[in-house]
């Protein structure tokens, strides 16, 4: 019974952790950029989920309709007016960069929402079933669908569409790419705007679950490096299996070490990941 | 005669490509070897495999008596493998000397920067690029950087020195210095192994020819013989071509 | 001896005459420039000179000050126990270095992001030894008096950055300087000249945390309580990094200058807007990229006396 409540869980917060790291890995994968920015849109993400609930009492699965066209609006604006400048710089720029654009956002919430932990409890609540005799709280596990459709939405419009095809195109070879007629800068602004949106929309089904701070961003940010490096960058398959295999770790080792030591495996896991297969599970070598 | 370098069934695979299958080559002493064969023969995998860049898969690699198949690129380099490359690859911001300094330095121990430096001065020299020593080797023209990459090359103290396509690039009047160059060191007893295109150079320079295709070596010999021999031209022509001038004479 | 180096071991004799003229408050910005110019000018090595984006500095700072710190704990003089860190430090970075450093480019820079992380959670679980998220008290080393202390850790500080200094311009005038400068220009190259790249990186480090682990172990004892999320903060891994930015990468004068500048920065948005002080710290990383991207370097005063020359 532990073994599927443990699975169970896994896979829960597996579609949670994918949600969270999509957004990211496209900005990496396409951009080149590790935007450091993106905790701190996920946090604002649920602030806008906890506004919207509180004030209009919309509930947070419409708030998803606000979130995206916002953030994607957002983050667009913020790479064509300021990320564009120094695309081409090297790491230590487009890093450090990002970093400062965090500080901003980060202590303009601070500023704004207080540091203190909020809760969005819906009301009436939503209770738990049972499933295979694991208990999974509703809410819960209707967040975790939304975060798959979305993660199935984007892999989608990266198949299908034709600025889906673009944004691929730009991300394996961005010279031929411009020799297609690709115009890079906007596929950039709409690449770093579809991360955006994809935050602000795992931000809003986060809002959802977990407690509210600004404070909470660093952490969201940490779980999309890792899931980022184990899954192998760029991909929607790699991010969902990146994920899952975190999920499950964190699960394993929360219940046999405690959950002190959750995080810590996580960043070993992540380091050990770096230096035996820094293309991930499912990403191909030399595929930067 | 004894060997310098002795290869005894090398491969390399990437991932699905047979780089190099099952190649058995010697090197003597003062020879000019010249290696060639048509685009993707895996003629730069083979200086890249035998310096240490992508180790062999299997078979083993002999250099002057000791087995280097699992060296480092570093070592192979202290040992005395050099090498220049088909992309030139200067320290850009360093000025020229610099360039040639690094590689006397680090490639014998217990050199000090500063005599690595009046070593740099001579080989600059002896490549022609004196004049040219303070300028930051990202400014000098292609010609200048492949001479540069000669230098860098030739201040390692080489027993043995590939050149992989210095002549590319470079105009008539370049490529018949860099040749007159390459006969210089030859005469000096560096033993060369060189890649090359122009067939006028090859047959200028070299002593022997080993030809390779797909990977594996199908011809050995003198030039003269090597570059009649059927399958070497149907190697770089297609077999209809070669059919033709075996008819023809 | 360059020129600039020499400048930088004036500036260093400079700041040294502080206590001279400064009260209390002095002391303590003095303190923190030395602290920050031993962070930026240790970051500058691995940074600057090979090029390797590292985000380690938080991880070096906080080993140095818990390694240091549990050690004065269990009664070791400050000296004694900053020596150890320091040590510890090199070692346990040149050994990481072979690994870590076979990572180029956002790898590189993730990985050495996670190190503090790592550690971060090790002593945060570590309850026993290091009091875990309660933080660890540092016993007081004498009440000599407020002024005396505070003289006191300005002048270990101080000892450290001179350290420092020293460090970077041996390294740069000598054969590892020259090593590193390759790597950074054309990594590949440097091996086939016969350049042990993996070694001089993993020494450059070990050199880059051990002066940066002896400045957090000074730091623990001179507040007298740390706790995991202070000193392993990731702005101790960044704040060297706008430093190296602002003063130009690769030259110590410049990265020492700009560790000087910033705190002097940092101070007047700290006093003047005490709640939105990270905030305008990020509009000043923003502004420095997008509009300085070679620091002060790119107000060159070659370029203003020219200008003067044609006039």
């Amino acid at each position: 019974m532990q073994a599927m409540q443990i699975l169970i869980n896994a896979l829960v917060l597996g579609s949670l952790y994918a949600c969270i790291a999509i957004g990211f890995s496209l900005v990496w994968g396409v951009l080149n950029v590790i935007n450091l920015i993106h905790g701190s849109f996920i946090v604002l993400g649920a602030y806008l989920a906890f506004g919207l609930y509180q004030s209009l009492h919309l509930s947070p699965w419409y708030a998803i309709f606000v979130a995206a066209p916002l953030f994607f609006a957002l983050g667009y604006v913020i790479q064509r007016l300021i990320l564009n400048r120094v695309i081409t710089a090297p790491v230590l720029v487009t890093l450090t960069l990002t970093f400062g654009l965090d500080l901003i956002l980060n202590n303009a919430m601070i500023y704004f929402f207080t540091a203190d932990y909020r809760k969005l409890t819906l009301s009436p609540p939503l209770g738990s079933v049972s499933i295979a005799g694991a208990v999974v709280p509703v809410d819960r596990l209707i967040a975790t669908a939304t975060a798959l459709l979305l993660t199935g939405l984007l892999y989608l419009l990266l198949r299908r569409s034709r600025i889906g095809r673009a944004i691929v195109a730009v991300r394996l070879d961005r010279d031929a790419a411009v020799l297609m007629g690709v115009h890079v800068p906007s596929i950039y602004a709409v690449a770093f705007g579809l991360g955006a949106a994809l935050a602000g929309c795992a931000g809003v089904l986060m809002a959802l679950i977990f407690p509210i701070s600004p404070l909470t961003s660093s952490a969201y940010l940490g779980k999309a490096f890792v899931v980022c490096v184990l899954g192998g960058l760029g991909s929607v398959s790699g991010a969902l299996a990146g994920g899952l295999l975190l999920a499950l770790v964190e699960s394993v080792g929360s219940t046999y070490l405690g959950p002190s030591h959750a995080t810590t495996l996580s960043f070993l896991l992540l380091i050990i990941f770096l230096i035996l297969r820094p293309q991930g599970l499912v990403g191909r070598k030399g595929f930067e | 005669m004894p060997e310098l370098l002795r290869l005894t069934g090398v491969s390399r695979r990437f991932s699905g490509l047979q780089a190099l299958r099952d190649v058995n080559l010697s090197v003597a002493p003062g020879e000019v070897l010249g290696l060639i064969g048509p685009n993707g023969a895996g003629k730069t995998t083979l200086v890249n495999t035998i310096c240490g860049v992508t180790p062999a898969n299997s078979g083993t690699i002999l250099f002057d008596g000791t087995d280097i198949t699992r060296t480092k690129p570093y070592q192979a380099a202290r040992r005395g493998l050099s090498r220049t490359f088909q992309i030139v690859q200067p320290f850009a911001e360093f000025s020229a000397l610099d360039n040639v300094a690094a590689a006397a330095l680090f490639s014998q121990p217990g050199e000090s920067l500063k005599s690595a430096r009046e070593a740099a001065r001579e080989h600059l020299a002896f490549v022609g690029l004196d004049a040219q020593a303070d300028q930051p080797a990202a400014t000098l023209t292609l010609a200048m950087r492949k001479r540069l990459e000669l230098a860098k090359a030739l201040a390692m103290q080489p027993k043995l020195l590939f050149l992989d396509e210095v002549n590319a690039g470079l105009n008539s009047a370049e490529v018949e210095r860099a040749t007159e160059l390459i006969h210089q060191l030859a005469r000096s007893g560096i033993t060369i192994v060189m890649i090359e295109h122009l067939m006028k150079v090859v047959l200028n320079v070299c002593t022997r020819i080993v030809v390779l295709h797909n990977g594996h070596p199908i011809a050995d010999g003198a030039p003269r013989e090597v570059i009649s021999n059927p399958a070497v031209v149907e190697a770089y022509l297609g077999q209809q071509y070669a059919q033709r001038t075996a008819r023809h004479g | 001896m360059t020129r600039s180096n020499i400048a930088l071991l004036i500036l260093i004799a400079c700041v040294a005459a502080l206590p001279l003229f400064g009260g209390a408050y002095a002391l303590r910005l003095g303190t923190i420039a030395c602290m920050y110019a031993v962070l930026a000018l240790s970051w500058n090595v691995v940074g600057g000179f090979a090029g390797y984006p590292s985000f380690a500095t938080a991880a070096f700072f906080g080993f140095g000050a818990y390694f240091a710190g549990v050690l004065m704990g269990k009664g070791w003089p400050l000296a004694a126990a900053v020596v150890a860190a320091a040590i510890a430090a090199l070692i346990a970075a040149t050994l990481l270095g072979a690994v870590l450093l076979r990572l180029r480019g956002h790898y590189f820079a993730i990985a050495s992001l996670s190190l503090a992380e790592v550690l971060r959670e090790v002593v945060n679980n570590a309850t026993d030894l290091t009091g875990g998220g309660m933080g660890l008290n540092i016993p007081l080393a004498s009440g000599s008096g407020v002024m005396a202390e505070a003289t006191f850790y300005f002048y270990a500080m101080w000892g450290v950055m001179l350290l420092t200094a020293i460090m970077v311009i041996v390294v740069a005038q000598t054969k590892l300087g020259f090593a590193l400068n390759c790597i950074r220009q054309n990594e590949t190259a440097s091996s086939m000249v016969g350049l042990n790249t993996t070694l001089a990186k993993s020494i450059g480090f070990g050199l880059s945390a051990c002066f940066v682990a002896a400045a957090g172990g000074i730091y623990a004892a001179w507040v007298h309580y740390i706790d995991p999320s202070d000193v392993f903060d990731i702005l101790y891994s960044v704040k060297p990094i706008v430093m190296a930015l602002m003063g130009g990468l690769g030259s110590p004068l410049g990265v020492a200058c700009g560790a000087f500048l910033y705190l002097g920065l940092e101070e007047v948005v700290w006093r003047n807007y005490i709640q939105i002080h990270t905030g305008v710290l990020g509009v000043l990383i923003v502004l420095l990229l997008l509009f300085l991207p070679h620091g002060l370097t790119s107000l060159r005063f070659d370029r203003l006396r020219r200008r003067a020359k044609h006039a």
